[in-house]
Parts: C-alpha cells; structure tokens; sequence
C-alpha cells in the first residue's frame, strides 16, 4: 500500500470516474431528448447560468441559512448536552421526550414552522437548528455520560471543579462523540436547506432549481442539482479536516489499542 | 426509649443511602414527569396567549385532533390511505435498497482490487443530499410513488453500502484461512464465515435506513406532493387548519418511533447470538 507511487494511485482513483463520464458522453452523443442531460451541457449550464450574479443572488442565502443554524445547533447542542448529561435527574428526566422527538421526521416541522414563524429567513434557520439540533444533543448527552470512570473519579480527588474540569476534562472525554453528532447532522442541515426553499421561499439554491423545473430548463437545473451535490462533498472534507485535527490524540489512542490486541 | 427508636433507624437507613434518582423506579416516574412537563409548557404558553393560540393550538385540542383523525369520520380515510402511501414508498424503497446494498457491497468489499478502483466514485456519490434529486425524480418519474421510491433507494443504497463494505472487509483472515484449509466452498465459506461478520454491519445499516427512508419519503410528499402523510400535512398547512397540522406531525413522531423499536427489535432478534448483544442482556 504504502510503496505503490502517487502515480499509481491517482489512476486507480480516478479510472472509474473518467470511465463513467465517458460512457455517459458516448451514450447521449446523439440523443434528442431534452430531459436527458448530457456532461458537457452540464459544464457549460454550470458555468453559463449559474455562475455570476446567481452564484450570490441565490447560493449565498442558502449557505448564510446553513451556517447559521448548523452552528447555533453546534452551541446549544454541546451546552444543553453537557448539563443534562451531567446530572442524572435531568437525563431521566428528558430521556423518553427526547426520544419522541427524535423520531419525528425534521421536514414535518415545517409546515408548522411556517405556521408560528412565517415564510421568512427565520423559519429556515430555526428548522436547520431544530433538525441538527438532536443528533448533536443526544450524542453529547451519550458522550459526558459515558467519560471514564477512573479519570472522573481522578479529576475530583484533584480537587478540579468547574470550568477547570469542563475544558480540561468533560469536553475532551466526551468530543469523539459530540464530532459523531455533528458528522450526522451535516447531511440533515442541507437537506433541510434545500426543502425548506423548495416548499416556501423567494430565494435560495432549491427555490432557483425548483423556478428551472417549472419552466423547463433541464440543463441549468441539473447544475443547480451539481452545486447541492458539491456542498455536500465540501462540507464533508471541511468536517474532516477539522476531526483530524481536533481528535488526532484519540485517533492515535484508538490506533495504539487496535494494534496491542 | 431506645429500644424502639433502634428498629426504626435501622428500616430508615438503607432508604436514606440510595437518593430516589438512583432507584429503579425513578426511570419511569422521571420520564413521565418530563412528559407532563412539557405538555404542561405547551398547554399553559397556549391558553394564556404567551403564543398565538390560531397557531399553536393548546395540547387538549391537539390530542382530541389526533384521536379523530386516526377514528373519526372526517379525516379516517384520508388518513389511512395517506399512511399507507408512505409505508409503501418507504418499504419498498427499502427492500430495493437493501438488496442493491447488499448485492454491490458483497461484489466490492471482496475483492481489494474492485475495492480500490470504486473507492473515489463512492466517496464522491454518496455525500450528494437525496433531496436534490427530487427535481430530477419527478422529471423521471412525475408526481407518483415510483418517485418516492426512487429517491428513498438513493438514499438508503449509500448507507447499506458502506456498511456491507465494512463488514465483508473485516472478516478475520484467520477464520477465513482455517475455512479453506478445511476445504470449504466459496458458498460454504459466504454462509458460514462472510455472513455472520458481514450481519451486525448489516443490521445497523438497516436501523439507520428505516429512519432515513421514512425523513426522505415525508419530506418527498411535502415538497412535490406525491400522495401520503406530508402532502396531508401540507394540505392542511395551506388550509389553515392547525390543529390537524399539529395532530399529523404527532403520528408521523410515532410512526417514527414504532419503526425505531421495531428495527431494534429485529435486530435484537436477528443478533440474539452475537457478543454486543449478549453482553447488553447480562448488564
């Protein structure tokens, strides 16, 4: 693995894709059909319609919407998490209610969001925020409840309370498990995203894709549907750059346990 | 004197060392308390207009929609069709997704090479969001099941996926050596070693499919109003009326729950033999 050339494996990761672009060209060479998309119309749509004034007309709001209520998901999340993680009552407490909402499926909630709050940017943030806001909060709860008995135990014979054993013990022990409710809270929030412009909205990427639907225009929504598909994957990438980073001890820990065994 | 305060300090004792929040009665009796609260919380901010009653109907009315719209006259038979509607997209969706995922999952995690070359192409489809499929899907298939279907496949194919990748990569080679110096078939050596590593990897993916797939089927309904729960909660969000909206929003949390304990149940069932599982029963 680690003596085959960069060379190498560049070709292998990129063979299939380059195959399957070229089969799909060669298929749609001489078709007709206007619902069919074909590669380079794609490029040529995503750089004719989408790119210029549309790119912040109509991208820029759904990524301000995105960022505001992923993060202020993120907050209040690990807040609420780590208080409620920490006491026994409250966690008893909030275990079968937090479970029922759970299972509530996020997009029903915005009918009833457009409902109390309106069609506004609000209502968007706030659906983003409610749906993002469960896996992260459940996974925090999971996380601070779940710290290692003997470093807890070690922390208090220390005599470390408060902030001291928040930042240096509670949020480190249980950030594996706070990152994994945020891996699955990143496709949550752009789905809610897109749904919420294409169900109620003057602007925005799923409003614009819906608006080329309507009126027929199959290639600059196919490129709209390829800059979804492009946030996705970025968003991705970002989130893991930063697990690398912020959980490069537990990586090496867990790495240092598999190869003992 | 003390002869009987004794007796009576020694029955108080044992009640005084485990505080009520560690007793096993306190689990349900919290956990309902939490419930009541809440309902409470709604019903109070309601009735005293701490929030606009027309748009959140206090709890009492909201339950009373909810018993009429599963048994009443009015709303019964739109209901039932409409719950049957999406259990249909989201069961068969499934189904396909399942047997895509396992079929393609087997195909690449076996062979390193097959595994290699797919990985970028996974990699790149698997972060796409189903929902932008959904122009796409209605464009295909119009505004009928098939659409729902097809985009609950998407969505539930990546997840099973990489779960039967994962499995079939961590079949333990020593096993799978034993098997073949004890001469087992390439079928004997898939039953009896692939598969029992391969089905815990598998089950989880299935639990975590039957959310996704009943989040994706609602919100295909809502948002190109294919016939089910969301375009019924939709309709009744245009109309105005709210307590039917709240009501419908209620069952869809239970449906959600129902299919949850199912699936854990099934996958208790089908793991009944499996370490994790019996570890969990002994604690």
């Amino acid at each position: 693995m680690t003596t085959r050339s960069i060379g190498m494996r560049l070709v292998y990761a990129l063979a299939l894709p380059v195959l399957i672009i070229a089969v799909w060209w060669v298929a749609t060479l001489n078709e007709t059909n206007p619902f069919v998309p074909k590669p380079g119309q794609i490029v040529s749509d995503f750089f004719g319609s989408w790119f210029g004034p549309l790119l912040v007309q109509q991208v820029l709001p759904s990524l301000y919407r995105l960022g505001v209520g992923l993060i202020s998901a993120i907050v209040v999340g690990v807040v609420l998490g780590v208080v409620v993680g920490s006491s026994r009552v409250a966690r008893k407490l909030t275990g079968p209610l937090f479970e029922f909402i759970r299972a509530v499926p996020p997009p029903v909630l915005l009918p009833v969001l457009l409902l109390v709050i309106g069609i506004d940017d609000r209502s968007k943030i706030f659906l983003i925020f409610l749906g993002c806001l469960w896996p992260i909060l459940l996974n925090t709860i999971d996380g601070v409840r779940g710290v290692d008995q003997v470093l807890a135990d070690t922390t208090r014979t220390y005599g470390v309370t408060g902030w001291q054993k928040l930042r240096r013990f509670v949020l480190p022990a249980s950030l594996p498990r706070i990152m994994t409710g945020i891996r699955l809270a990143l496709p949550i929030a752009i789905i809610l995203m897109v749904v919420s412009e294409m169900y109620a909205a003057i602007d925005g990427l799923g409003y614009q894709i819906m608006l080329f639907k309507q009126i027929f225009q199959i290639g600059p929504m196919w490129a709209g549907i390829v800059i979804i598909g492009l946030i996705g994957i970025v968003l991705a990438w970002i989130f893991r750059v930063i697990e690398r980073r912020v959980l490069a001890w537990y990586f090496g820990q867990r790495e240092v346990e598999t190869s003992e065994r | 004197m003390a002869t009987i305060t004794a007796p009576a300090d020694a029955a108080t004792r044992p009640q005084t060392r485990t505080p009520f929040s560690q007793s096993k009665l306190s689990t349900p009796v919290l956990g309902a308390l939490g419930i009541v609260g809440f309902i409470l919380v709604w019903e109070l901010a309601s009735r005293f207009s701490l929030v606009n009653p027309t748009y959140l109907p206090p709890f009492t009315e909201v339950f009373a929609t909810v018993i009429e719209v599963v048994a009443g006259e009015q709303y019964r038979a739109q209901f039932w069709t409409a719950l049957g509607n999406t259990m249909l997209g989201w069961s068969v969706g499934l189904v396909i997704a399942l047997v895509a995922g396992v079929v393609c999952g087997v195909i690449i995690g076996s062979n390193r090479w097959v595994r290699e070359f797919t990985h970028s192409t996974i990699e790149f489809l698997r972060p796409i969001p189903s929902v932008g499929l959904i122009p796409i899907a209605v464009v295909i298939f119009g505004v009928r099941p098939a659409a729902t279907i097809a985009i609950v496949v998407w969505a539930c194919f990546w997840v099973i996926l990489i779960h039967v990748v994962y499995g079939v990569t961590d079949v333990d080679p020593v096993a799978d050596s034993t098997a073949r110096s004890y001469g087992l078939g390439y079928l004997a050596r898939a039953r009896y070693v692939v598969w029992p590593t391969v089905l815990p990897y598998l089950m989880t993916g299935v639990r975590l499919s039957g959310t996704i797939a009943l989040v994706v089927a609602v919100t295909i309904e809502i948002v190109v109003q294919a016939p089910g729960i969301g375009q019924m909660i939709a309709q009744y969000q245009s109309a105005g009326n709210a307590p039917v909206v709240y009501a419908l929003a209620l069952l869809a949390g239970v449906l959600g729950l129902v299919i949850n304990l199912a699936l854990r149940r099934l996958e208790e069932a089908v793991l009944g033999w499996h370490p994790s599982v019996r570890a969990e029963v002994i604690s």
